[in-house]
C-alpha cells in the first residue's frame, strides 16, 4: 500500500512542485494589497491564476464587478461555499471592492489545458451551445454575453476561459437546481434551467478545449447586444 | 442513559420551578405606564433634540450589546430577525424587534422592554430561551434600557412574522426554563463596586452587562447553563467548534500581562501587537466592539486586565512537551516554507499587520482547537474602522495532510520557548471533517 502511495506521489511530484510555487506565500511589502490577499493564494494562486488543486477557479482578469458581487454574496451567505463564506464573513464592502479590483487587474499566464475525455458528438454540441446557442430551446450562445473571446463583459459577467470543466459544470448545475443565484433578473438562471445535464457536460468540455486569447481583458459593457436582461449588468 | 438522566433532572426542576413560579407569577404587564417615544420626532420640534440624542445613545448601546449580529440576517432588514441560531437543543429563530405592531415590538412599552431585558420575560409573559443573553442584560440600567428601546422604536418597522423555533423534545417545552432560571439566572442591575475606580466600574458594566462576554467566555454545561464561580474561565462554544479562551488565565486570553493600549487595539481594531481576533471574536469586533468609543474601550480594557488571575496552574512540564525530533524537523520545514514569510522565522510576526506566534497565548493555550482551525481554514481578522483592510491567512486544509498539519502546529506550540503541548494528527482530523463557520 505504502509503495503505491509513493509511486503516486512520484508521478504527481512535478505537478505538485508547480502548484506549490503558485500557492506558497510571496509578497514584497507587508503594507500592500499583495500581502493582504495572502488569504486567497493557497487556492487561487499568487496572481489569481488558480492552482493545480482540483476545483478552485482562476479569478485573475475577471471583471471587478463580477468578483465584487461574488465576494459580497459569499460574505452575506447568498452564495454558498463554506470555506469562502468563512474567510470573508467580516470584511467591509470597500475592502472587498479593493480585493476584486486587484484580481481584475492581474494578467498571469494561463495554465496548460487539460486533455478532454469527451467524445466528438459532445464537443460538437458544446461548440454549438457556446458559439451559436440552441434557438429551438431558446438558449442563447455563451459568446453573446461572455464575449467573443469568452473573456467576460464589464461590469458583471465573468470570463469563462481558463476555467476547469469540473468548475463550470458544477456552477451550471448549481444554477439549474437553484443553489446559485445572481441579481434579478437572474439571466443565468433562465439559461441554465433550459440546459440538460448532457448540455452542461458538453459546454464544460468544449470550453476547456479552447486556447487562451491573446488579450484576456473583458469586453466593454454592451447592453444592446445582450439577449436577456441581467441584473448583474446594472 | 445520560440523556435520560438529563430529562429526569429537567422534569424535577420543572416541578420545583412551577411551584416557585406560581408564587411570583408576573403575568402580562398592563398597557403603557411609560409611553413609547414618538415614532416621528419631527412632529414635535421642541422635543426633537432630546429624543434624537436619546436615539443616538440607544444606537450606541445597542451596538455595545451586539443586538444586530443576532437580530439581523446579512441580506435582511435591520432587526427584522429570522436568523437561525443553532444550539445543542435545536435551532432557535431570532425574533423581529422592529417596531411593527403585528410582527415586531411595535406595541411594547419601555416598561415591557425593561422587564424583558431585566428578567428574560417577554411582554406576553413567555419565558425567553437563554440564547437571548438576559442573564447578562439583567445588569443593564433602566436608563440604558430606555435609550435602547427608543432607538429600536426609531428604526423602520418591518412586517415579518417570527419563525417558530425548531427545538427537540423536551427542550421545546418552555416550562423547563423555570428550572433553568432557578439554577442559572440571577436577576439584578449592575452594582458598582465602591472599592474600584469609576473607569473599572464602567468596564465591568459593559463587559458583564451589554457586552455579554460570559456567553462565550464562561463554560456552558450540558443544560446550557454556566456558573458564576467559573466566570470568564473559558470553554468550548456550543455548536461553533471554537474554544473561547479563559479571560482570567495568563496562559490563555488573560490580559494581565498586556498593556491597556494593546487590549484597546484588540477590542477596537481587531488586531494588536500581541495577537489578532479571529472566528467568533472577529464577529464580535466587527459588529460591536469596533464602535466603542475610546473611553469605553479603555474602561473595558482596565476591567479585563484587572480580572482576578485564578489560574495558578503552572505551564505543562517539559515532559509533556516532548516532541519526536522527526516531527519537530518536519514541522520546522513546513513552517519555513509556508508560514515564515508572514510570521517570521523566529515567530515574531510583523505586528500590527501579521501576528506573532512566539509567546502568543492563543497558540500556546491548553486547547489547540483554534490553532488547528486557523491552519486548516485560514481566516481574516475583521475589517474595522481602525483597521479597514485586514491581512488574512489562507487555508491549508488541502495542502497539508493530518500529519503535516499536526507537525507544524506542534512546532509553533513548542518552538521559541512556547509552552504549548504537541498536537496529534487525530486532533487535526477531527476538525477537518467539520465545515468552517
Amino acid at each position: 500500500m505504502r509503495r503505491i502511495v509513493v509511486a503516486v506521489l512520484c508521478m504527481a511530484a512535478p505537478f505538485m512542485a508547480r502548484s506549490q510555487e503558485e500557492s506558497v506565500p510571496a509578497f514584497k511589502s507587508f503594507d500592500s494589497i499583495e500581502a493582504r490577499v495572502q488569504g486567497c493564494v493557497t487556492c487561487h494562486g499568487q496572481s489569481g491564476q488558480g492552482t493545480n488543486n482540483g476545483y478552485f477557479p482562476r479569478i485573475a482578469g475577471k471583471p471587478a464587478g463580477y468578483l465584487y458581487n461574488q465576494l459580497v454574496a459569499f460574505r452575506d451567505g447568498v452564495r454558498h461555499y463554506p470555506p469562502m463564506n468563512f474567510l470573508v464573513a467580516y470584511l467591509p464592502d470597500a475592502y472587498l471592492r479593493e480585493i476584486a479590483e486587484h484580481y481584475a487587474r492581474q494578467r498571469p499566464p494561463f495554465a496548460p489545458r487539460e486533455a478532454t475525455k469527451a467524445d466528438t458528438a459532445t464537443l460538437e454540441r458544446g461548440r454549438m451551445l457556446v458559439t451559436r446557442g440552441d434557438g429551438s430551446k431558446q438558449i442563447p450562445a455563451c459568446v453573446d454575453c461572455h464575449g467573443t473571446g469568452l473573456t467576460g463583459m464589464d461590469p458583471g459577467i465573468p470570463g469563462l476561459v481558463g476555467l476547469r470543466p469540473t468548475y463550470i459544470a458544477a456552477q451550471l448545475t448549481r444554477w439549474r437546481v437553484g443553489e446559485r443565484h445572481a441579481a434579478e433578473p437572474d439571466c443565468m438562471k433562465r439559461i441554465a434551467t433550459r440546459l440538460t445535464e448532457p448540455d452542461v457536460a458538453a459546454v464544460s468540455a468544449f470550453l476547456a478545449t479552447l486556447d487562451p486569447p491573446a488579450d484576456p481583458s473583458p469586453e466593454k459593457s454592451n447592453l444592446l447586444r445582450m439577449p436577456l436582461a441581467c441584473g448583474s449588468q446594472r | 442513559m445520560r440523556r435520560f438522566l438529563v430529562i429526569v433532572i429537567l422534569v424535577a426542576l420543572t416541578v420545583i420551578g412551577i411551584l416557585l413560579w406560581n408564587e411570583m407569577h408576573p403575568g402580562p404587564i398592563e398597557q403603557a405606564s411609560t409611553p413609547a417615544p414618538a415614532r416621528n420626532p419631527e412632529a414635535k420640534p421642541a422635543a426633537t433634540n432630546a429624543i434624537t440624542q436619546q436615539i443616538a445613545r440607544g444606537e450606541y448601546l445597542a451596538r455595545a450589546g451586539d443586538c444586530t449580529a443576532c437580530h439581523t440576517i446579512p441580506t435582511g432588514t435591520l432587526f427584522a430577525g429570522g436568523r437561525a441560531m443553532p444550539t445543542p437543543f435545536g435551532n432557535i429563530y431570532v425574533p423581529n424587534i422592529t417596531p411593527d405592531d403585528e410582527t415586531g415590538i411595535g406595541r411594547w412599552t419601555a416598561d415591557d422592554f425593561y422587564r424583558m431585558m431585566h428578567t428574560g420575560i417577554s411582554k406576553d409573559g413567555t419565558l425567553l430561551y437563554p440564547a437571548m443573553p438576559f442573564a447578562s442584560y439583567t445588569k443593564v440600567t433602566r436608563k440604558d434600557s430606555d435609550d435602547i428601546f427608543a432607538y429600536l422604536m426609531s428604526v423602520p418597522p418591518v412586517r415579518q412574522k417570527n419563525r417558530p423555533h425548531e427545538l427537540r423534545f423536551p427542550f421545546n417545552k418552555r416550562e423547563l426554563l423555570v428550572g433553568w432560571r432557578t439554577l442559572y439566572f440571577k436577576e439584578g442591575e449592575f452594582q458598582p463596586d465602591p472599592q474600584q475606580s469609576a473607569q473599572w466600574n464602567r468596564g465591568a458594566y459593559l463587559v458583564e452587562g451589554l457586552g455579554h462576554c460570559a456567553m462565550c467566555h464562561t463554560k456552558v454545561n450540558a443544560l446550557g447553563g454556566s456558573r458564576e464561580s467559573e466566570a470568564f474561565e473559558g470553554g468550548m462554544i456550543p455548536n461553533q467548534n471554537w474554544y473561547a479562551p479563559s479571560l482570567t488565565s495568563n496562559r490563555e486570553a488573560g490580559l494581565g500581562e498586556w498593556s491597556i493600549d494593546e487590549i484597546v487595539d484588540l477590542l477596537q481594531a481587531g488586531v494588536s501587537a500581541r495577537g489578532t481576533t479571529y472566528g467568533p471574536m472577529a464577529e464580535v469586533v466587527y459588529n460591536s466592539l469596533q464602535y466603542m468609543n475610546d473611553e469605553d474601550a479603555k474602561a473595558m480594557a482596565v476591567y479585563l486586565k484587572a480580572l482576578p488571575q485564578r489560574d495558578s496552574e503552572p505551564p505543562p512540564p517539559s515532559s509533556a512537551r516532548l516532541v519526536q525530533p522527526a516531527v519537530m524537523e518536519s514541522g520546522r520545514k513546513i513552517y519555513d516554507k509556508q508560514c515564515a514569510l508572514c510570521h517570521g522565522s523566529e515567530g515574531k510576526g510583523h505586528p500590527p499587520f501579521l501576528p506573532p506566534l512566539a509567546g502568543n497565548q492563543s497558540i500556546t493555550m491548553a486547547s489547540p482547537v483554534n490553532s488547528i482551525r486557523m491552519v486548516l481554514n485560514g481566516g481574516y481578522s475583521p475589517g474595522t474602522k481602525r483597521n479597514p483592510r485586514p491581512h488574512g491567512m489562507p487555508p491549508f486544509a488541502h495542502i497539508l495532510n493530518d500529519e503535516e498539519a499536526a507537525a507544524v502546529l506542534t512546532y509553533i506550540r513548542v518552538a521559541w520557548n512556547n509552552t504549548g503541548t504537541p498536537v496529534a494528527p487525530a486532533q487535526v482530523n477531527e476538525l477537518r471533517k467539520l465545515l468552517p463557520e
